[in-house]
């Protein structure tokens, strides 16, 4: 099952790839159907999933490199469980949202979407993957889409910026190599599973180090202050469905991975650097938050952002609890879903107006009311109303982290009003005051695929916001197993 | 043993080299331009070939011409290496010798390249070692300045005089292991190492540095590789695409041999300080290739600091093995087969570009994608795989040598793989930077085109074999740690 929802986007990127040249435009619609596909699996995965069982389901698993002599088996072993469900389910509904805000694509179409495609398959491989090699192999495979997609559909400084996201994540991952092979030999297995039932007690260089070593990728990923500076380029200069993923699902790589390997497997160094987790977090939301308020580029200020929201990720981590965890998981994921909206509209918005200066802009809810009540409703949830997704989920991890970390989550919580701050000046500026002449001709939100593309989002917002069960339930089971670690042993 | 039957051990050694004068003398007898050279240097190297499998399958081992000869399965993996680079380079040549007036001296010359190549890797004597490699260097002079325009012969002079040096000080070193261990014999001087002199241990260093001089000149190794960006440049470019294979291919075999078997194995009191040695040349080289090859414009020049990048890498393995991984030779071995299908492919899509777009300057190749996807993709392909991004072999290849150097268990180890890790994400700068022109810059000149036939043979067999050992690399692996398991002491 789960190797289906691996397989499906890959097989639909190899066909895109090898359409005919005066039949390109079937390429959207190859990519709908396969993203589409593999959006239904990801549903029934989630919905079939049993959160009262413990242990991975829907395994798969074979041998996939067994030399002769020992030292070197790896995997192919996937499976899902309570953390990485939610995730599945999110990358599969953003992928056909990425999908069809590409639908206006005239360039290169077939390259486009194999590209889109195949960074799906990329990044379900790093939620489902359950060897450690095997693991960092997606964790690579998704580089080169993501560089490519930058690079040729981006606009403004692509290049410099598809290079600079690369090289970051290329520098970020090199070291967690070097920490999952050290691991790895002195266990004798990449095995996940295997290595969080016994955690390292002792290797050749101090297992502090070998921690950061891995949490270094994860942080560059997530991403936190000092290591974010890619984020803002990445996303300012990438086409919308590109945005979307990069907001979506790629960031949550990061904290799914401190979630999955960094804090199972190494438990007590994750313990004894809490402290220095949180305060790198709590920065993060405020500092994010901050130069977010300084933004006149609709893209850049969403992408800010994302850099403070994922200091919330991280303080709930740092608080090492099982709501704080729990926080964090959820956080992610309803992060995923209104951080897509919202650059799903800003893409609608630049379309229009061709512009993304904020201050150039204003009056535009006169022009295109649904676009600004969507555009609203996602500002509101990301600023954490009650009764939409966000509220919810930054609860949570105050709630958790807030006994453990006073002093960053009371940051936290300041980051929330801040938060307020920028969104609502935004909206106001650009939907509010006066019509501008110059916006005359604008039409609002016309398409079938925009309406779909909004409509999916806005009913998972409001819908997790109202009945947060139905994400809890899977992630609560997924949590509990790493927060039994912490209350047993520390 | 009568001398038949040591003949029938060094057999595709023979073939080779006698293959090498029928095609002399098929010039002589047959009408001038009507022989057809290729076939019949790739008959030669199917015999060989042949005779190598009935080797391997025969189990044809030990020691022959009084110990000085081994058959091995090492020996043999190597053979087929050589055949198969070999027989591309030949296919690959065809159009390119039709414009050159010395056709079958050419191939009588990679001929003899090939079979005194496959007598070094089973050399088991210093003087065989010595009158191999040396036959090896001079047939390799000799086709660099084949064209005898200026720069080939500019080129052939330099790689003459370096090579000449390098060869002076092994010689040297040579004497040195000579007069400490009193014997020419790999298993002479292994039984003196083993024995425990250490009172030998200064001249045994002395012998041992100015091998690896000579050593590192053929594998390119910082700081003998001052020939190799400037033969790259000037050379003719069939011929170092050969060069640039084999004759690091021959290195690392040779040295692999001379240092495992010949200095006693892991366990020595010497071992340590080889290590060290091979850790010192493969940290400067890939610091030095890697930071070179960033501000490179010529695609050759590319290649040639790419190069000594790369064998900076496997000498990682050469490291590994000193230090007592049982999986240093294999990863060796296995780094190098991929090497050879990877750097093959990419010199045969650059001599085919550049063929028709009579440059090769990097920002001449912008746009390739549109006029020739074939060869954009197969260079592209190799370019990943020397990146080390999945699903390529070079991905497999790199994690399967720093793999390697952790099992090995010493922390200098861990601490050369995180340079090495980190000059990953350095070279992906320029492995990267290039494909990008090909894929996303709009091309000066738009008249697409098509490799020729046999080029095209050569290059999808590459492109295949890199995609290939990236997805199923069991079968090369579990090959390799056979041919390593019969690296030992006789």
């Amino acid at each position: 099952m789960v190797t289906l929802f691996l397989l499906l986007p890959l097989a639909g990127a190899l066909l895109a790839l090898f359409l005919p040249r005066e039949r390109e435009l079937d390429a959207r619609w190859i990519a709908l159907l396969f993203s589409g596909l593999a959006f239904a699996v990801s549903i029934v995965i989630f919905v079939t999933f049993d959160p009262d069982q413990s242990g991975y389901q829907f395994v798969d698993q074979f041998t996939w490199i067994n030399p002769s002599g020992a030292g070197f088996e790896v995997q192919y072993f996937v499976g899902v469980d309570g953390l990485s469900a939610p995730m599945v389910l999110l990358l599969g509904l953003l992928s056909v949202v990425a999908v069809l805000v590409s639908f206006n694509i005239d360039e290169r179409v077939k390259e486009y979407f194999a590209y889109l495609l195949l960074l799906e398959t990329a990044v379900a491989g790093v939620f489902l993957s359950l060897d450690l090699i095997q693991f960092f192999l997606f964790w690579e495979l998704e580089l080169l889409p993501m560089y490519m997609l930058i690079s040729i559909w981006g606009s403004g400084r692509n290049r410099y910026s598809a290079m600079k996201f690369l090289i970051y994540t290329l520098a970020g991952s090199a070291f967690m190599l070097v920490g999952f092979l050290v691991i790895g030999v002195d266990a004798g297995t990449f095995e996940i599973s295997a290595l969080t039932e016994m955690p390292p007690q002792d290797a050749l260089i101090p297992l502090s180090l070998v921690f950061w070593a891995i949490m270094i990728a994860f942080l560059v990923k997530l991403p936190v202050f000092p290591v974010h500076t890619w984020l803002p380029d990445a996303h300012t200069d990438a086409p919308t469905a590109v945005s979307v993923m990069l907001a979506g699902v790629l960031l949550k790589m990061g904290g799914y991975g401190i979630l999955r390997i960094a804090l199972p497997i190494l438990p007590e160094q994750a313990h004894d650097f809490r402290f220095v987790l949180a305060a790198i977090a709590g920065f993060s939301v405020l500092y994010g938050a901050v130069i977010t308020l300084q933004q006149r580029d609709l893209k850049r200020l969403i992408a800010y952002s994302s850099v403070s929201h994922m200091g919330y990720v991280l303080l709930g981590i740092a608080a090492l609890g099982a709501v704080g965890l729990s926080g964090a998981a959820l956080q992610m994921f309803t992060h995923g879903t209104i951080t897509g909206l919202l650059f799903v509209m800003v893409g609608l918005i630049y379309e229009r107006t061709h512009t993304r200066d904020i201050t150039s802009m204003s009056g535009l809810m006169h022009r295109m009311p649904l676009i600004g009540t969507v555009m609203l409703i996602a500002g509101l949830a990301s600023l954490g109303l009650p009764g939409l997704s966000g509220f919810v989920a930054e609860l949570t991890i105050f709630l958790g982290a807030f006994d453990a970390h006073p002093a960053a989550t009371i940051a936290g919580i300041f980051g929330v009003v801040l938060a307020a701050g920028y969104i609502l000046w935004m909206v106001q500026r650009i939907f509010h005051g006066p019509a501008d002449e110059k916006w005359a001709d604008l039409k609002d939100a016309n398409c079938w695929w925009e309406h779909v593309a909004m409509g999916s989002l806005v009913v998972v917002i409001v819908a997790i916001g109202i009945f947060p069960g139905i994400i809890t339930d899977s992630i609560e089971s997924g949590i509990a197993p790493i927060a039994q670690i912490f209350e047993a042993n520390l | 043993m009568t001398g038949w039957e040591q003949v029938y051990h060094i057999g595709p050694a023979v073939t080779l080299l006698g293959g090498a004068g029928v095609v002399l003398l098929a010039d002589m007898i047959l009408p001038r331009g009507r022989a057809p050279f290729a076939l019949l240097t790739l008959l030669v190297l199917a015999l060989a070939a042949g005779w190598a499998i009935w080797h391997a399958n025969t189990g044809t081992t030990g020691p022959s011409f009084d110990g000085a000869v081994v058959t091995d399965r090492f020996a043999l993996f190597f053979i087929f290496l050589f055949i198969a680079a070999t027989a591309a380079v030949t296919i690959a040549s065809t159009d390119w010798v039709k414009k050159l007036d010395l056709s079958a001296e050419y191939y009588a010359l990679l001929l003899v390249a090939a079979g005194s190549m496959s007598l070094l890797v089973q050399g088991n004597d210093l003087i065989l070692i010595f009158v191999a490699l040396e036959t090896t260097a001079i047939v390799q002079y000799v086709l660099v300045g084949l064209t005898r325009r200026d720069r080939s012969a500019e080129a052939g002079i330099k790689y003459l005089i370096s090579g000449a040096v390098a060869a002076g000080l092994m010689i040297y070193g040579f004497a040195f292991l000579f007069g400490t261990t009193g014997a020419t014999s790999l298993d002479g001087i292994a039984s003196f190492v083993q024995a425990g002199h250490e009172e030998a241990r200064l001249p045994l260093t002395l012998g041992f540095v100015l091998v690896a001089a000579g050593f590192g000149f053929k594998m390119a190794l910082v700081p003998f590789h001052g020939w190799a960006p400037d033969v790259y440049q000037g050379g003719p470019t069939p011929i170092i695409s050969f060069l640039s294979v084999a004759s690091k291919a021959g290195g690392f075999a040779i040295a692999l041999r001379l240092f495992y078997t010949g200095l006693g194995g892991s366990e020595t009191f010497i071992s340590e300080d080889w290590a060290m040695m091979f850790g010192v040349l493969a940290v400067a080289s890939m610091l030095f290739g890697n930071i070179a090859a960033l501000v490179q414009t010529d695609v050759r020049r590319l290649l040639g600091y790419s190069s000594i990048a790369q064998a900076g890498n496997i000498a990682i393995g050469l490291a590994a093995v000193s230090a007592g991984s049982t999986l240093g030779p294999s990863g060796v071995m296995f780094f190098l087969a991929t090497y050879v299908a990877t750097n093959l492919g990419a010199f045969f899509a650059v001599i085919a570009i550049s063929q028709r777009i009579g440059s090769y300057e990097i920002g001449d190749y912008a746009g390739l994608i549109r006029r020739s996807p074939m060869l954009a993709a197969v260079l592209m392909l190799c370019l990943l795989s020397l990146t080390g991004i999945p699903p390529t072999a070079g991905f497999i290849a790199k994690i399967y040598i720093f793999n390697s150097a952790v099992q090995a268990g010493e922390q200098w180890l861990i601490v050369l793989v995180a340079v090495a890790v980190v000059n990953t994400a350095v070279s992906a700068y320029y492995y990267l930077r290039l494909a990008r022109t090909m894929i996303v810059d709009d091309a000066k000149d738009e008249m697409t085109f098509r490799p020729t036939l046999s080029m095209q043979v050569v290059l999808v067999f590459a492109a295949v074999t890199v995609i290939f050992v990236g997805l199923v690399p069991a079968p090369l692996i579990s090959a390799a740690q056979r041919a390593a398991e019969t690296l030992q002491i006789q």
